[in-house]
């Protein structure tokens, strides 16, 4: 028990978050190991992007516990945060920087040790191939890159919790594999939790898929045990989701 | 932390066309007021050399270039503070500051103490020109002294005041529009009060500014600035908390 707990890198009780009357997530709970990918799907509006600000302190939850490999987020925020790396839907990215510039900013903000960051540059251009864009400026950059950019800035201090808020979104089909093979990579040493529309992109990169549904959460399985059911992720997705009004 | 904030901030800044367009044309502005003020000494210093106890070239030159650096500063605040937060805000990057192990005072004060890098280079421009005096005649260094302090201090006044502005929305050109309209309404009150000779001239931060321009360093305005700085700080800081807890 004591080594399952340990593990746990993220874990999050009874979130909900009120706007006004209206509950935008309601009793969420989210646990996370330690290598282990975890797909986050649910229709538009469902409190995905919510619930993911929420887990990376951008938001304060109205009740519930957030713990960040065994730190309270919202106690010890900035001890939390140093676990985390967070890719928001839109990508953080100052246009007017270089790829280069800009990822030094982001090692520095991470506390990256000073002597290792030209080493720790190095290598996330290289996880995110930019190896040949580090002179470019980040707003003539194309949308994928961009997108990778965003990518490299939540991995660079090798967080332990990686939050992903549809990371594919816009990119052509061979970027989006590249990138899938980057999170399953990711996956090994950290935890990733990604939200997405695309169902087979869970098929292939998740270990794990919990669905939301009007703020609740409707579905907590693994992949393997969906596949010993034999019941496929669009099925079940669309019977959890569908509305008869 | 701060220091990182403080250093992308001024990256940020000289990395654009407008704070060196800004430096030339405070410079260019105040250099033509500094030259209009020589001007003006040279003309009338025959008839000052036969009264007693005459004001020196600080109090004709100096000052006056100072009082009209205190209201360039006024107009120039809001242009420069309106990037700080709205912008940020307008394209998503906040949440790269608010997701890394920061808190909100280092995000707030680097912020706010990396425009006052920049308006120390400001006034360290300024004093330069005012010193170049030095190759004619004598300065009155007390004098020069309070200015420079003073000017400083409603700079920061200024500052704190325009990133509070911009920490309330997210479109820069409103920030800019409000934090503009709230200093020239600072500005008017000397104007309302003065018929009314009242408690009011103690809110107008020129009027303060006023005490310095002419040599008098005193407490009550320094407290004024000093605690209309730490307001305003305090308000953002509060801000920028409530919307992670509210919005």
């Amino acid at each position: 028990m004591a080594d399952e707990k340990a593990d746990l890198t993220l874990s999050a009780q009874d979130l909900c978050r009120n706007y006004g009357d209206h509950a935008a997530v309601h009793k969420v709970n989210i646990q996370l190991k330690r290598g282990e990918v975890l797909g986050l799907l649910g229709p538009n509006g469902a409190g995905k992007t919510t619930t993911m600000r929420m887990l990376t302190g951008n938001l304060a939850p109205s009740t519930g516990s957030i713990e960040i490999c065994g730190i309270d987020l919202l106690d010890k925020p900035q001890q939390a945060k140093a676990h985390l790396g967070f890719l928001p839907e839109i990508p953080p990215l100052y246009r007017e920087l270089t790829v280069d510039e800009y990822l030094l900013l982001v090692a520095r903000l991470h506390r990256v040790d000073r002597q290792a960051i030209p080493t720790v540059l190095n290598k996330v251009k290289q996880r995110c191939g930019l190896e040949d864009r580090g002179k470019h400026l980040i707003g003539t950059l194309s949308k994928g890159f961009q997108q990778r950019v965003g990518i490299a800035q939540a991995i660079i201090h090798n967080p332990d919790v990686i939050i992903l808020d549809e990371p594919t979104v816009g990119l052509d089909p061979n970027q989006m594999r590249e990138i899938r093979k980057l999170i399953r990579e990711l996956g090994v040493s950290s935890s990733v939790i990604l939200s997405t529309h695309i169902l087979s992109e869970v098929e292939s990169v998740c270990d794990r898929v919990q669905i939301m549904h009007k703020g609740k959460m409707v579905l907590d399985e693994t992949m393997a045990g969906l596949q010993q059911q034999g019941t496929h992720l669009e099925t079940v997705f669309t019977e959890l989701t569908h509305d008869n009004e | 932390m701060i220091a990182t904030i403080i250093r992308k901030e001024l990256s940020m800044l000289f990395a654009s066309p407008l704070a060196w367009i800004l430096l030339t044309l405070i410079q260019l502005v105040l250099t033509w007021v500094f030259l209009g003020r020589l001007d003006a000494f040279l003309e009338i210093q025959p008839q000052l050399l036969q009264i007693e106890n005459p004001p020196g070239i600080t109090e004709i030159i100096i000052s006056p270039v100072f009082a009209m650096a205190a209201i360039v500063l006024l107009m120039v605040t809001p242009l420069l503070s309106m990037r700080l937060l709205a912008e940020e805000r307008r394209n998503h990057t906040l949440t790269l500051l608010i997701s890394a192990p920061v808190s909100m005072t280092d995000i707030v004060l680097g912020k706010f103490l990396g425009l006052m890098i920049f308006y120390s280079v400001v006034i360290g421009l300024i004093v330069t020109l005012c010193i170049s005096l030095l190759l004619g005649g004598t300065l009155d260094f007390g004098l020069l002294m309070s200015n420079t302090l003073g000017l400083f201090l409603v700079a920061a006044c200024f500052s704190a005041l325009g990133l509070y502005v911009s920490s309330l929305t997210a479109q820069p050109v409103i920030a800019a529009i409000g934090a503009l309209g709230v200093l020239l309404g600072l500005w008017m009150i000397d104007l309302a009060a003065s018929e009314m000779d009242g408690w009011l001239h103690y809110f107008s931060l020129l009027k303060h500014f006023g005490h310095f321009n002419q040599g008098l360093i005193d407490t009550l305005s320094i407290a004024y600035f000093v605690l209309f700085m730490v307001t305003f700080l305090v308000l953002t800081i509060r801000r920028l908390d409530g919307e992670r807890l509210h919005g």
